[in-house]
Order: C-alpha cells, then sequence, then structure tokens
C-alpha cells in the first residue's frame, strides 16, 4: 500500500483507536492491576536495602528505579501477539488482510491510540516518585529528556516488533502462545523488569547487553533516572536501535512469508 | 471481469488418530494428506452478473472466493480479477472488491457501526461528498438509521449483518463476493437483504459471486450458478437449465375442496405428499396439461399451481449424482488396478 493511504488513514485510524481503548476501561484497569509487579519488587529490594546499598543502590534509588519502571511499562507495552494469534484462530485476520492498508498499520495504530489512556496511570506514579525521590527521579536537562523519550519509543518499537514477530509465528504453527511465555520469561528476568540489570554478575550482563530485553525496559528507565554519561548513554542508544531495526528485519520477515502460509488454515 | 483457469488449491493437512498413543506418536512422526479443496476449475464472470456458486459443504466454494479475494494462494492455475492477480493483493484491487462472510465481522465490536464506517472511509480514501452520499444512501435502503449510533455488541445477529454489509460498500466494491450473507437471519430480514443486494448490483453494475445454503437467495439473485463439487466443476450455466437437466418433472399443487382418496390421485401422477386437502403430483412436463384437464374434470379442485421442483431437492439430487459418478468411477479404477497382471 501506498504511504499516502497510510498517512491519510492514520489519523482517524488512531482517533478511533482511542475511542476503543476508552470503550475497554474495564480492561484497561486490569492491565493496570497486572503490571504491578514493578511495586512488589519496589517494597522487596527495599527491605533488601535495608542495612545497606546493593550495588550503587539504595533505598531510595530503588523507589526511583521501578515507579520508573511501572511507568515505561505502560508506555512501552504491546499486546499485537495476543491478538494476532487470537484472529489468526477465529479467520478474523482475513478480514483486516482484505483491506487496501496492512494490519500491521492496525496493530500498531491501535497500541498507541492506547498511550493517552495509560499515560493517565503512568503521570502520577512519575509525580509520586519525584515526591518522594527527588528531582533525580526524571531526566534533569533538556538533552536527557529527549535521550529518555528516543530510548522510549526505541523500547516500544522492540516490543512492538518482537509482538509482530511471535504473533506472526502463529502462521507457522497452530498458536505461538507458548513461545510468546517463554519471550516473557526471558523479558522478565533480563529486561530489568525484576531488579536492575547493573546488579548481574560482569560475564551475565555482557550477554545480557547483547540481547534485546533490556532495550525494551531497562533502558529507558536507566536513561529516565540518569544512570549512564553521554558516551554510554549514547552507545547503549545505539545499540538499542540496532536492535529495533533487527527486530523490524525479523518481524516483517516472518509477517510476510505467514500470510503468504495463511493459506494452510484456510482463513 | 472475473477470469479462472485451471485453478487448484492443495492443502497439507496433518492427520492422526485419536487417543494418547497416537498423539505421542505423532510428536515424532507425523502423516500428511493433501486436501485438494479446489481441483481444476475454469469460469470466465462479465461485469455486472450475478453468479450463485453452490456445493455441498467442503466443495471448495469459500476456499474459491478466498482465492478470489487475495486471501489465499493457488497452488496452480491462473486468476484474474478486473485485471488484478489476486494473490499480490494490489492497494488498487483491493480497493475494487470486498468479501462478506455471515460468520466473520469487520465491526469493531465495542464501538457503534458509525466508526467502522469512519475507519473505513479513511482507509479505503474515500472522498467526503461520495461516503456522505453512500452512506446516506446504505443507512436508508437498509433502514439502519438507529443502529449505526448503538455499540455493535449491543445489536443482533440480523441487525449487525445490516451494518456489515454497509460497512463492506462504504467504498462502492465493483467486486462482490458474498458468502452465506443471510446465515442465521430470519425470512423478513433474508428477503430486505436480497432486496438490498439486488439493488445494488443494478444500481453500481457490481459483479457479484454469491455462496449460500438457502437456495431462495439464489433464486431470488442469481441467473447463472456455477456448482462445485469436491473441488471440480460440476454444473455452470442457468439456474431454470439446471433444473431443466435434473429434475424436468412439473409439480402441481392441488388444493381440494374436500378429502379425496390416493387412489384417485395416483393415476394423475407421481404423489409426492397428499394431506389435508392438499395434493402435491409430480408429472412429465408434455403431461402437464393432461394431468391439469383431469384433476379438473375429476377432482374437487379449489386451486392449482404449476411449480418447478424446489431447488433444494435438485441440488440434493445434483451432488447425489456426482457422488454416484466419483464412485463408480474410483469402483471402475481399482478393478483395472485388480485387473493388471503381475
Amino acid at each position: 500500500m501506498s504511504l499516502r493511504t497510510v498517512a491519510r488513514a492514520l489519523p482517524t485510524m488512531l482517533r478511533v483507536g482511542f475511542a476503543e481503548a476508552v470503550a475497554y476501561r474495564a480492561e484497561m484497569l486490569v492491565w493496570v492491576l497486572s503490571t504491578t509487579m514493578p511495586l512488589v519488587n519496589m517494597v522487596l529490594w527495599m527491605a533488601v536495602a535495608k542495612t545497606a546499598p546493593v550495588g550503587n543502590y539504595g533505598r531510595e534509588d530503588f523507589v526511583g528505579y521501578f515507579l520508573a519502571t511501572f511507568a515505561v511499562r505502560q508506555l512501552t507495552s504491546a499486546w499485537a501477539a495476543w491478538l494476532i494469534n487470537w484472529e489468526v484462530k477465529q479467520g478474523t485476520l482475513s478480514m483486516r488482510l482484505l483491506r487496501p492498508i496492512s494490519p500491521l498499520w492496525a496493530y500498531a495504530s491501535e497500541n498507541v491510540a492506547g498511550i493517552p489512556m495509560r499515560l493517565v496511570v503512568a503521570a502520577p506514579v512519575v509525580v509520586t516518585s519525584v515526591v518522594l525521590v527527588g528531582a533525580k527521579a526524571i531526566p534533569q536537562t533538556a538533552l536527557g529528556w529527549g535521550l529518555f523519550l528516543v530510548a522510549l519509543v526505541g523500547g516500544w518499537a522492540i516490543t512492538f516488533m518482537a509482538n509482530i514477530a511471535l504473533g506472526a509465528l502463529s502462521l507457522f504453527m497452530d498458536s505461538s502462545q507458548k513461545m510468546m511465555e517463554v519471550w516473557m520469561v526471558l523479558f522478565f528476568v533480563c529486561s530489568g523488569y525484576m531488579f536492575p540489570v547493573e546488579l548481574l554478575p560482569g560475564g551475565l550482563r555482557a550477554v545480557i547487553d547483547w540481547l534485546p530485553f533490556r532495550y525494551q525496559m531497562g533502558l529507558p528507565v536507566e536513561m529516565m533516572t540518569g544512570a549512564h554519561d553521554l558516551p554510554t548513554a549514547l552507545g547503549l542508544l545505539a545499540r538499542q536501535w540496532a536492535w529495533v531495526v533487527a527486530m523490524f528485519v525479523i518481524a516483517m520477515g516472518l509477517w510476510r512469508h505467514g500470510v503468504k502460509r495463511f493459506a494452510a488454515f484456510g482463513g | 471481469m472475473i477470469s479462472v483457469h485451471g485453478l487448484r488449491k492443495h492443502y497439507k493437512v496433518h492427520k492422526r488418530p485419536p487417543g494418547l498413543k497416537a498423539a505421542l506418536r505423532s510428536l515424532v512422526h507425523r502423516t500428511y494428506s493433501t486436501v485438494k479443496a479446489v481441483d481444476g476449475i475454469s469460469f470466465d464472470i462479465r461485469p455486472g452478473e450475478r453468479v450463485g456458486f453452490l456445493g455441498p459443504n467442503g466443495a471448495g466454494k469459500t476456499t474459491t472466493l478466498k482465492v478470489l479475494s487475495g486471501l489465499l494462494h493457488p497452488s496452480e492455475g491462473e486468476v484474474r480479477v478486473d485485471g488484478h492477480v489476486p494473490r499480490l493483493r494490489e492497494e488498487a484491487f483491493l480497493k475494487k472488491i470486498m468479501l462478506v462472510m455471515g460468520q466473520k465481522q469487520q465491526l469493531l465490536w465495542d464501538l457503534p457501526p458509525a466508526e467502522t464506517f469512519e475507519l473505513n472511509r479513511a482507509i479505503y480514501d474515500v472522498p467526503a461528498v461520495q461516503y456522505k452520499q453512500t452512506l446516506d444512501e446504505l443507512v436508508s435502503l437498509l433502514e439502519i438509521s438507529d443502529l449505526i449510533g448503538k455499540p455493535t455488541r449491543q445489536l443482533s445477529l440480523g441487525e449487525r449483518m445490516k451494518c456489515e454489509l454497509a460497512a463492506a460498500l462504504i467504498h462502492r466494491p465493483r467486486v462482490l463476493f458474498l458468502d452465506e450473507p443471510t446465515i442465521g437471519l430470519d425470512v423478513s430480514m433474508q428477503a430486505t437483504m436480497r432486496t438490498f443486494i439486488k439493488e445494488y448490483n443494478e444500481k453500481y453494475g457490481a459483479t457479484l459471486i454469491l455462496t449460500s445454503h438457502y437456495m431462495d437467495d439464489v433464486a431470488a439473485l442469481c441467473p447463472r450458478v456455477i456448482v462445485i463439487d469436491k473441488g471440480l466443476l460440476s454444473y455452470d450455466g442457468s439456474l431454470d437449465a439446471l433444473v431443466q437437466r435434473v429434475r424436468p418433472e412439473k409439480r402441481v399443487v392441488l388444493r381440494l375442496a374436500e378429502e379425496v382418496d390416493g387412489a384417485r390421485l395416483a393415476p394423475l401422477g407421481k404423489v409426492v405428499t397428499h394431506e389435508a386437502g392438499t395434493a402435491v403430483l409430480q408429472v412429465r412436463q408434455d403431461a402437464v396439461n393432461a394431468t391439469i384437464s383431469r384433476a379438473l374434470s375429476g377432482l374437487p379442485v379449489t386451486d392449482l399451481t404449476v411449480e418447478n421442483a424446489p431447488l433444494e431437492e435438485v441440488m440434493s439430487e445434483l451432488f447425489a449424482e456426482n457422488k454416484a459418478r466419483r464412485q463408480q468411477a474410483e469402483a471402475e479404477a481399482a478393478s483395472a488396478g485388480e485387473s493388471v497382471p503381475a
């Protein structure tokens, strides 16, 4: 499809996506409740750091880190993989494929359109973090905000592309839900969601630095809390965006081949 | 407008018997079989034609429609729709067609249908003036003005189907594939849908292919029918000619003023039904006039009509014929195999 068609359709797709997000307010509440794990982790790690700091993290640092994790998780989440799995099973993917615009634009716009609602949840948490931890809970300079936003968009892009890739796997196998569960386990362990990756032993951390998970969650959180100097931040952002490109190539390849195989399911 | 030549669509299907043992065995050794959903069919459809695509369950109708709409890639054969190769799913092609599936929906479940219409306007890039005109027309013809503002989930099946059809036609498709569009609808809703579909075809000259198990849909909408069975084309021609070929006999329906003994009806023709003052006779076409004369002179007839056999019967007889022919061919092939000397 042409970019002109996409550009013309996108504002309406986002508006309708927002209307859907508002209509699903009960689900949104459940979703928010299901993402409170960082708050539980925060309490746990505060208890661990009661007598002495863990690595570079004292009690206050853990509060700042996990409240930032909560906010970042709200803003970088994607659920396209579940949607694709369901639509492949139900055959309703056919209805999307009949339209002269790629379903991927629809999944992306539905996802992005939900962000304002999730911002309503994330913003008070960030304000609370500033009250509890002080100004260091958020970037201190305009450049810091800029780097954080780049990391946030990169984190969302990797998460969304991973969702497309995992969802597209359901076009090759009966269901890719187990693969999604494996991905989620790796995400929880390697992304910085359960604990800052900085706390991991050197060798393991080196491996994690080459995997995409940290760039989905840990890096935006670190950018938000000003954990890196500029050269380190730029180096990590370069790796993150290399993953964005890599995940884009993988997701597009799987999707295109998968749609051709959609035949096998009879739609 | 539509040309299909030598279309085949074969699926590789994993097969295993029921039970735990078979399930475990299938982990290491899988058995596949090939399902020939469509096995070499050819036909052409002119612009503006209304064609019924008929066949028993699993005949390959929906598969063919999905190939024509670009959802499935053919295994073999050449398919063109208004000059486009459907499997390439070009934007210009997708803007010209629509596939309406009675069992799948495109309406956004938690939002009113008006939101789906607006979304389709944007996606199909319909100019504002044309959108308003088309929408007004669809809303008026389908009588959905009080429905389009309610969330889709609160609509009845029939109301939803009318809104589905409106959503499918916002961009005025030139080719319309309808797969069981009246499934599950009550009789009056079915009639409304048929009238609307016919009006759309006549007004915009849209080409229309319809599959339906309701023969009333086919009789009301499709002068031409294509019959497909086990992936093979078994008939392509007018509906009337099909009835003539399969069931040339006519039905003479007699309404009687008083109860008549069955023995008095038997000489007139084959008695199909005889109950409560109504008798239905099946007679050869060339014997219809004679039968009517004899009935009027010899029986207390208050009303008399001459009809074709119901389409349902015609179709089931055609499918039975096809099945018998297949079985005979298989038996002949098997006996030919046996007679080959070792």
